[in-house]
């Protein structure tokens, strides 16, 4: 560390000291490409391992839980049994896996959607959270609409709704549960008109129609909203609870 | 000072902290560096200095070896030196030292704990040859590249087959940990996938011993174990969650924890009708409508009736979005929690055009 004097020197210095960062950005960079290979290495191998040795690993106690514990750290499914012979019968652990990765979707996804979710967006999710190879790939709706029948034991919280040929949606989140309506009515109030239709949640909270459509049809069945049908362009949604608040906003 | 290097705060084997000092500065030889008002950590391994905060998070830290350290000695009050051959550097405690470090560090030095370290436990391999501390930017080039080759060997090892898997499965667990936290350090998380990110999360909160039906003899006895296994696991979820979870939502919970053991949704529906009469602190309840979830005994009607009764009188009247929104659960829940409360007698309606809302009831406490 020792100092030189001049003009000369500090910039001699400054010089120094960019190509040092320059050098360190570099190191940086190189160690980080290398560690995301390493981790493709581990994730590939991780799901290989976990079809291949599936019994194995059930076997033995201490080295599930840090197998389990792998898997969690890079991300990969453990669960990744193929079809096999019992599931033709539906049963098995097959179905019961895609159960589990069903209600994962919805619950990781909720937030966004209201625990509303088009099988083709479910089936896409699940299949890339599963992982790259071929066997995930082949899962089918069918064998998706299958997983969730075995969920009906559970009550009604849980629906499969099927609207138009051969589409379906998969609802997650049950009335009672679900904070949408009290979203709309957040909505209503700030408005400040009383009513909200599906082009205006649309607009406002960026949701599918289905769920706006779901929402306010609940709503209506529990008497807190009425429907208009006047407007030529779409139904409007009418909050009774909301009339007050609005009458004193307008006159003031 | 050259004798530093950076480091991962992370402990290695056997490493096990002895003490730590705010405020630290260090001095090479004579000469003030930049790095002042740090945290000092010292191990059984080694001297540990960092910006405040930055060891809690994981971020690489200065690190010196103690089996580098010759001979330590006090110079002043608050200021002491560590003689090397060459050169030496000094530690300046703004703070004053809460711990014995001198007597700490000197034991340390005694016992020479980076001596006893155990083997790797890859057998059939020699050991890898210790990466010699070189100086230099090239020295440290070389070092990474020859760190980064050794993890790769490890890794083709560790996954040749599953026996090797198994062998060294305590040694892959840290390296997926060291790997995801770096990538997460880089760029936040380890993917973008809501999904994946939600599972590892899942995957996480194991379950270490599930309960399984081969080892009962009857039904029973099985949906009794598992009854006190959901209702271990989950009551903290439901809690968190408000005191309510569906029933489908555990199923996934308590099937991810468990790993490869899954059990039937019959399986889990069957247990949680027992949850009530083992005295466990989980119920199943149904809502009118059918929908199933888990909720916490404490959520008893009566207690609801007495609160919502409570907040209706606070607030002269209630509809159920009003309820809904004060206590920030559905509308559909709210409704719930006022009909009950009117069929405990605690308020009463009025069904207006406006909708339904509830008013106390002046009938039961104004008796004159």
């Amino acid at each position: 560390m020792r100092r030189r004097a001049g003009l000369g020197a500090i910039q001699k210095q400054r010089l120094e000291q960019e190509k040092y960062k320059d050098k360190g950005t570099e190191i940086q960079e190189n160690q980080f490409e290398q560690i995301t290979k390493q981790m493709e290495f581990f994730k590939v191998n991780l799901e290989e391992f976990a079809t291949k040795h599936k019994n194995e690993i059930k076997k033995n106690t201490e080295f599930r839980r840090q197998f389990q514990e792998m898997c969690a750290s890079i991300g990969v499914d453990p669960l990744s049994s193929g079809k096999g012979f019992w599931s033709v019968l539906g049963i098995g652990d097959f179905y019961y896996e895609l159960a589990v990765q069903i209600v994962e979707v919805c619950l990781a996804t909720n937030d966004k959607n209201g625990g509303l979710i088009t099988l083709e967006e479910l089936r896409e999710r699940l299949i890339k959270a599963r992982g790259k190879r071929k066997e995930h790939q082949e899962i089918s709706k069918d064998d998706l609409l299958r997983a969730s029948q075995k969920l009906k034991s559970f009550g009604s919280g849980f629906n499969v709704i099927p609207y138009g040929k051969g589409k379906y949606m998969i609802q997650s989140v049950p009335g009672e549960l679900s904070m949408d309506h009290s979203t709309i009515l957040t909505q209503a109030s700030s408005s400040n008109r009383a009513y909200v239709s599906v082009s205006y949640l649309k607009k406002e909270l960026n949701w599918e129609k289905e769920r706006s459509e779901n929402a306010l049809e609940h709503l209506v069945k529990q008497g807190l909203a009425w429907i208009d049908t006047q407007d030529t362009y779409e139904k409007l949604y009418y909050f009774p609870s909301l009339f007050n608040d609005c009458v004193n906003a307008t006159a003031n | 000072m050259n004798r530093f290097n950076y480091a991962s705060p992370l402990l290695i084997d056997h490493e096990k902290t002895l003490a730590c000092e705010n405020n630290v500065r260090l001095y090479d030889g004579e000469v003030k560096t930049n790095f002042e008002g740090g945290e000092l950590i010292i191990t059984t391994h080694r001297i540990l200095w960092a910006r405040p905060g930055a060891i809690a998070r994981g971020d690489t830290c200065l690190a010196l070896m103690n089996e580098l350290i010759v001979y330590i000695e006090e110079e002043s009050p608050g200021a002491f030196s560590f003689k090397s051959m060459y050169n030496f550097i000094k530690l300046s405690f703004k703070d004053g030292y809460s711990n014995n470090v001198l007597g700490i560090l000197n034991e340390c030095l005694q016992v020479r704990h980076w001596e006893v370290q155990i083997p790797p436990q890859v057998p059939d391999k020699p050991q890898a040859p210790q990466i010699k501390l070189r100086t230099g930017i090239v020295g440290i080039e070389r070092s990474l590249q020859e760190k980064q080759k050794a993890q790769d060997e490890t890794l083709n090892a560790a996954f040749q087959d599953l026996n090797k898997l198994m062998s060294m499965a305590k040694d892959m667990v840290k390296m997926a940990n060291v790997i995801s936290t770096k990538i997460k350090e880089k760029q936040g998380d380890i993917t973008e996938d809501e999904t994946v990110k939600f599972k590892s999360y899942l995957l996480s909160l194991g379950i270490d011993d599930p309960v399984t039906r081969d080892a009962y003899k009857s039904n029973n006895q099985y949906y009794r174990s598992l009854a006190n296994e959901i209702s271990e696991f989950l009551y903290k979820h439901i809690e968190d969650m408000g005191g309510m979870m569906t029933l489908t939502d555990a199923y996934c919970r308590i099937n991810r924890a468990r790993g490869y053991e899954l059990l039937s949704p019959e399986d889990i529906l069957n247990a949680c009708k027992l949850l009530e009469s083992l005295g466990l602190p989980l119920k199943l309840f149904q809502f009118s409508s059918g929908v199933k979830v888990l909720q916490l005994n404490t959520l008893d009607s009566g207690t609801i009736a007495e609160s919502t009764g409570i907040l209706i009188e606070d607030n002269g009247s209630l509809s159920a979005d009003e309820l809904a929104s004060k206590l920030g659960i559905s509308i559909t829940l709210a409704r719930e929690r006022l009909l009950t409360s009117e069929k405990y007698g605690k308020c009463c309606r009025d069904d207006s055009i406006e909708g339904l809302r509830f008013y106390p009831n002046l009938f039961l406490n104004n008796e004159e």
